[in-house]
């Protein structure tokens, strides 16, 4: 953190952090207010979220979110390429859990184009969502835990997701980066050993999380920095656009699993957890209520698991098999054609929405009925949750600030796009 | 759902021509842009409807076309569990829609990187910057004249 002079701060800023009060000196050192730089280099942003406080001693008064440190122009280049070409760029938005991010996209491009990925393979994407969904929850936690300085808990959830990227490199080829789903299904099937393996880490990952939790359950000086700060009223939640784990904290019972099903999670008997506080501690515990319920899910999937085709047959739409276009005329001028110029869906506007596990992830595509989308929107939820924050650290102290970045969960890569 | 919120708006808002897009199960209403407020306000406010969630505020750049953006909003109502899109055209000589963030909150951010991106002005908004390119930043990113590989030296260096 760094003092800042009024030189480094562009007016434009310095006039939201001031609001109408314009006789502050921020130059002023013997003053009792300042204005000082938080991020984007700093530990406990989760990236490169940069926040100018303004500060009045200890208390912050006002605090103005600067965003775009990782702005790639991801809706620029979604416009430069075919759906199919886009499918790796979404792992790198929330890039905690990448395989939700490939389902949420190809669920949006298969309802443009009017087509519907086949029941295991359907199955499959919700066992991945749902695994993703742990990773992030343990990530979540565990980097709370250490904003507040509780290290183990980080260190612990950590090796509990190392063991399901360790599912990612078998199922996906890749640990992290998956770009597994595809429009019409998903790249390969998933091996009986593989549901196997994945009941037995389910079957001690409970134990292991019930360890976790008392590490923090009973911990004073964590329940202590959590408890009572940063709290979100319900109504100001819904206004400020809050959704996910952030929003049900707050008491707002909405799931998009729930309220707009979408794969088979209308067939999933599970939970949503709610608190009521809207403090950090609340967020913290929808976080850890959450795992198991994923948990569950991940369990009824594997039982439920149809038997049949991953990949959808509709050649015009859907990529055909290696195999086959090596043997087949057909499939090879049919792979040409989906390769070079795309899929080219109907001409039309789709809104596609999924409960990721920062909140509500959604995409947003115009289609001129060409090979690449006229425009593409991506509605991230961390974007949505980090303009809460102003919001909710005035008054705070400024060591609490570092409390409630956490347990917001913002991932940068999503938030800039 | 649809006959309600058809009735409804054009009982409430008599003058006003509402255009009724229905494809992939989504519904999309289509008006002028001097009644985005009044709209909002009734939609967020009346007892039945509730669009109480405002998703995101985006536009879309139609580049040869006589109204050349569209401005979109994406709304949620968790009471009926049912999702509303509104539209409305904003031309290039008049590049301005009032906003909607003293409907909802929410909508603050999303039309920032709306005018970052396509300059549209959100009139009475009360903190217009840019939400990702610097201050300084001329040009907008997202219309279909800026190129894909961007423009040397658009993006100035820090100053030390």
């Amino acid at each position: 953190m760094q003092k800042l002079t009024k030189d480094d701060v562009h007016p434009k800023i310095v006039q939201a952090l001031l609001g109408a009060d314009i006789h502050l000196t921020i130059d002023d050192a013997l003053e009792n207010e300042m204005i000082l730089n938080m991020g984007p280099q700093h530990p406990a942003t989760h990236g490169v979220l940069r926040m100018l406080l303004r500060l009045d001693g200890e208390t912050v008064v006002a605090c103005v979110p600067e965003l775009g440190y990782l702005h790639r122009g991801y809706e620029k280049m979604a416009e430069n390429m075919s759906y199919l070409e886009f499918m790796p760029h979404t792992d790198r938005l929330d890039y905690i859990s990448p395989p939700a991010n490939n389902v949420a996209y190809a669920l949006a491009v298969e309802k443009l184009a009017g087509i519907t990925a086949p029941p295991r393979a359907q199955y499959i994407r919700m066992l991945l969502a749902e695994l993703a969904r742990m990773c992030s929850h343990l990530v979540a936690i565990g980097a709370l835990a250490m904003d507040v300085g509780a290290l183990t808990v980080f260190l612990w959830g950590l090796r509990e997701r190392e063991k399901i990227l360790d599912f990612f490199d078998v199922i996906c080829g890749a640990r992290f980066t998956t770009s597994y789903a595809r429009i019409g299904g998903v790249a390969s099937d998933v091996t009986s050993d593989t549901l196997k393996n994945i009941t037995a880490f389910i079957d001690q990952f409970e134990e292991k999380f019930d360890e976790m939790e008392r590490l923090l359950n009973g911990n004073r000086i964590f329940i202590e920095r959590l408890e009572g700060v940063g709290v979100i009223e319900k109504d100001d939640a819904v206004d400020l656009g809050f959704t996910g784990p952030n929003l049900r904290a707050s008491g707002v019972e909405f799931d998009l699993r729930r309220a707009t099903p979408y794969l088979f999670y209308n067939e999933m008997d599970f939970n949503i957890p709610v608190y009521t506080e809207g403090d950090c501690l609340a967020r913290y515990f929808v976080r850890a209520d959450e795992l198991r319920e994923s948990a569950k899910i991940v369990r009824q999937v594997i039982d439920k698991i149809p038997n049949g085709e991953v990949m959808l047959n509709s050649p015009k739409k859907v990529l055909p098999r290696k195999t086959e276009i090596y043997t087949k005329m057909e499939e090879l001028i049919h792979d040409f054609m989906i390769v070079n110029f795309g899929i080219n869906p109907p001409v039309g506007e789709v809104y596609h929405a999924v409960e990721n596990s920062k909140g509500e992830l959604g995409f947003y595509i115009v289609s001129k009925g060409e090979g690449q989308p006229w425009r593409m929107k991506i509605r991230s939820p961390s974007f949505a949750n980090l303009q809460a924050i102003p919001h909710l650290v005035k008054g705070q102290m400024i060591s609490d600030v570092v409390a409630i970045v956490g347990s917001i969960d913002p991932i940068m890569g999503e938030a800039d796009k | 759902m649809k006959e309600l919120l058809n009735e409804k708006l054009t009982k409430q808002f008599p003058e006003i021509h509402f255009e009724v897009i229905e494809q992939f199960d989504e519904l999309t209403f289509k008006f002028d842009k001097s009644a985005v407020v009044p709209v909002c306000k009734y939609l967020k406010e009346t007892d039945g409807l509730k669009f109480n969630l405002c998703e995101d505020v985006t536009a879309v750049d139609w580049a040869t076309r006589k109204n050349r953006f569209t401005v979109v909003y994406h709304l949620f109502s968790m009471e009926n569990k049912f999702r509303l899109c509104l539209k409305v055209d904003v031309d290039e000589s008049e590049c301005s829609v009032e906003s909607v963030s003293s409907v909802w909150r929410a909508a603050n951010w999303p039309e920032r990187e709306a005018y970052d991106m396509y300059g549209i002005t959100f009139l009475k908004h009360p903190d217009l910057r840019r939400m990702y390119m610097p201050e300084e930043f001329e040009y907008y990113p997202l219309r279909k004249e800026y190129p894909l590989m961007g423009i040397p030296g658009a993006v100035p260096l820090p100053k030390k």
